[in-house]
């Protein structure tokens, strides 16, 4: 019965995970159709801002909650404004801007910083199920995770900035035509979206250690649950989180992490071979 | 005589190059040696100490007078724990520079890139820090400590003080596995059993499913081979799920790259791990030799790991071989280091095995509080069996290969 019970939150767990690095690249790829191949330096550089601002006696949850999202956003309009405004609609250049960008801040991050890892330790402790024992922030991450995303879908579709930010990315001139300034909606989104996944790098400082080649890591897992999620950003990367998470986990209680990496990868290769527009782009066709 | 073109050639070449290839040569005549270790990159915790302990070793011989009335100048490069680089500056060390040796590697995987072309340019070569065992060459020594000599005493030492069963969590590579292997070996030959494995690749950064496995499993001991980045979230997420202290952890990789010092106590006493040198090893020779080192480089220096100890050991193996030699040629130099000069390094005494070319070494059990180390046992003259078992260098002088055993 515990057993079971610890698998259950092990496998939410996952999926909290996976779900919170792909919140920002939903926002900047899913939304905005930048390919952001910096989307794993971002969460990278999320991690660092916590764990600096935590050792410079700031309290934990403020600097994961505050300071990784602002000093991340922060990056993102100024590159959003320096580079990537000048390559909306080209994707092949975005990308290749995008991936040098991930270059320069793995380089910056490895001079100023130095390439070992810090972290700081988990700010809740363990909690008992029968006769296990688990890390209780785990869970707290699973809440953020379904707060944030709740948090965005609301944004996105029940506010009027949501709806001028969705009504930019379908048709930029039609938006700028009824009074939308599509220049600012793009800063402001791409920046939210560095945020996010500023975010997701100070909330998973704890758990994982912060050193400056961990966004490689992310950056494939974020992208393949994003696409395999579909047209819809946010409702299809909350359940391709959910799908790609449950297969991740099974294979690692079952086999081994090394299999569970496999299975992720493949089973998002045979989806999107199905299912090429994602799991939203089928089922709904039109929503969201 | 009768010069061809070519002679013609070559001639002129070296009279124009002499004045930049013989200016480090004549100037003071010193003796040429080089150091290949990644300064930087991701290698760079485990390089920084390293460097700094031949720095040091180098600066006493010099200071005492150096090697056959000469200094030794060492040429140093960083190959950015890049394995192309490797390659690259082991060659230059080899012809350009001319080193009479190469002390270089940090990972297994640079070692076996550099070692058959130090051999083809028949130059010297030491290889220093711990590793997996079985490399067998005339032309290498290493001066680490090998499964044999510290998994062959902390394995005994946890079945007697811990239990029999053990759960053993792995680097996915030529390290991690092959040491896995010796952990099942002496496991068994200690009364206990390695009752599951877990390879991890090196990028892994999510432990909570293992961390549930082990709990189902019930070991009585945890045996971690992991190593890098990922070995600390093991421990950060072990001890966030309230686990810390509730299963004994033993490793003969924890403490390499700092973790005893990056990690809180709270996540990492009570670790036990064996190493041919702790710097909490209570000797005079030590004692001295940390404060030479803290000197050097100041009180905040980084903490001076095995692979660092045994780079001191190699430098200085190397210079008695050479005086004893007369002479830094090559055959000369191994010839003497076969007859085996102990060495009194700062974790006790090193001794070349000519058989093998590893080191007979003291071996320290340590247990982690506070940040470091405490001494609890340590046993005398480890002998690198493991190679031995399939290494003989004096029967097969030709041998050049790593056997996996």
């Amino acid at each position: 019965m515990d057993y079971l019970l610890v698998t259950l939150l092990q496998l939410l767990t996952t999926i909290g995970n996976l779900a919170l690095i792909s919140l920002g690249l939903a926002v900047i790829f899913g939304m905005m159709r930048v390919i952001n191949l910096a989307h794993g330096e971002f969460i990278m550089l999320g991690g660092f801002a916590a764990v600096f601002a935590t050792q410079a006696g700031v309290n934990i949850w403020i600097a994961m909650l505050v300071v990784a999202p602002l000093a991340v956003g922060l990056l993102g309009f100024i590159i959003e404004r320096l580079v990537i405004r000048h390559l909306y609609g080209r994707m092949i250049d975005t990308m290749l801007a995008t991936w040098g960008l991930s270059l320069l801040l793995i380089g910056c991050a490895t001079t100023f910083f130095g390439n070992r890892v810090v972290g700081i330790a988990a700010p809740t402790g363990g909690l008992r199920i029968g006769d296990y024992s688990i890390g209780s922030y785990d869970i707290v991450l699973l809440g953020i995770a379904i707060a944030l995303y709740a948090g965005c879908a609301f944004l996105l579709m029940r506010t009027r900035a949501g709806l001028r930010a969705r009504a930019t990315m379908q048709n930029r001139e039609m938006a700028a035509s009824l009074g939308i300034d599509p220049s600012r909606v793009y800063a402001v989104t791409f920046s939210l979206g560095a945020a996010l996944s500023g975010l997701a790098g100070g909330l998973l400082a704890p758990v994982s250690g912060v050193v400056p080649t961990m966004g490689v890591a992310y950056v494939a897992k974020a992208f393949i649950t994003v696409i395999t999620g579909g047209a819809s950003p946010i409702l299809g990367s909350a359940m391709s989180s959910g799908l790609l998470g449950i297969i991740n986990s099974t294979m690692n209680i079952l086999v081994s992490p090394v299999m569970g990496d496999i299975a992720l990868l493949l089973a998002a290769t045979i989806f999107l071979r199905l299912m090429p527009t994602g799991i939203t782009g089928r089922f709904f066709k039109g929503k969201a | 005589m009768s010069l061809n073109r070519r002679q013609i050639l070559q001639g002129t070449a070296a009279v124009l190059a002499t004045p930049f290839i013989a200016r480090p040569a004549f100037a003071g005549s010193s003796i040429q040696v080089a150091s290949i270790f990644d300064l930087s990159g991701g290698l760079e915790i485990y390089g920084q100490p390293i460097d700094s302990c031949l720095d040091l070793a180098i600066d006493e011989i010099n200071q005492s007078g150096g090697l056959l009335g000469q200094q030794i100048e060492v040429a140093k490069y960083d190959p950015q724990s890049s394995i192309q680089l490797y390659t690259q500056y082991s060659t230059e060390a080899a012809t350009a520079k001319k080193a009479s040796v190469v002390f270089g590697g940090i990972t297994s995987a640079s070692r076996e890139a550099i070692r058959p072309l130090l051999s083809r340019y028949r130059t010297l070569y030491f290889y220093p820090p711990l590793y997996e065992g079985g490399v067998c060459d005339r032309n290498t020594f290493c001066t680490g400590s090998t499964p044999a000599q510290t998994i062959g005493v902390l394995l005994p030492y946890a079945v007697q003080n811990m239990g029999k069963k053990v759960y053993v969590l792995a680097a996915d590579y030529n390290y991690g596995t092959i040491s896995a292997k010796w952990v099942r070996e002496y496991a068994g030959k200690a009364g206990g059993e390695v009752i599951a494995e877990e390879y991890f690749p090196l990028d892994v950064t999510d432990f909570s499913a293992t961390i549930q496995k082990i709990q189902a499993a019930k070991p009585d001991v945890i045996y971690t081979l992991l190593v890098g980045g990922n070995h600390m979230s093991f421990f950060r997420q072990w001890a966030a799920a309230g686990m810390a202290g509730q299963i004994p952890i033993i490793s003969t990789s924890f403490g390499g790259g700092n973790e005893h010092i990056v990690l809180s106590p709270a996540e990492a006493d009570g670790v036990h791990a064996a190493f041919g040198y702790f710097q909490e090893v209570d000797s005079p020779i030590n004692k001295a030799f940390l404060d030479r080192y803290h000197g050097k480089f100041g009180p905040d220096a980084p903490y001076v790991t095995e692979h660092a100890s045994a780079t001191y050991n190699a430098v200085h193996h190397w210079a008695s071989a050479v005086r004893k030699a007369g002479s830094t040629d090559r055959l000369a130099v191994i010839e003497a280091l076969e007859t085996g000069i102990p060495f009194d390094g700062p974790g006790g005494q090193s001794v070349i095995d000519p058989s093998t070319h590893h080191c007979a070494t003291d071996v320290h059990i340590g247990r982690v509080k506070n940040h470091s180390f405490e001494i609890i046992e340590t046993f005398a003259k480890q002998q690198p069996s493991d190679t031995a078992a399939v290494c003989d260098l004096i029967k097969n002088p030709d041998e050049t290969r790593q056997f996996e055993i």
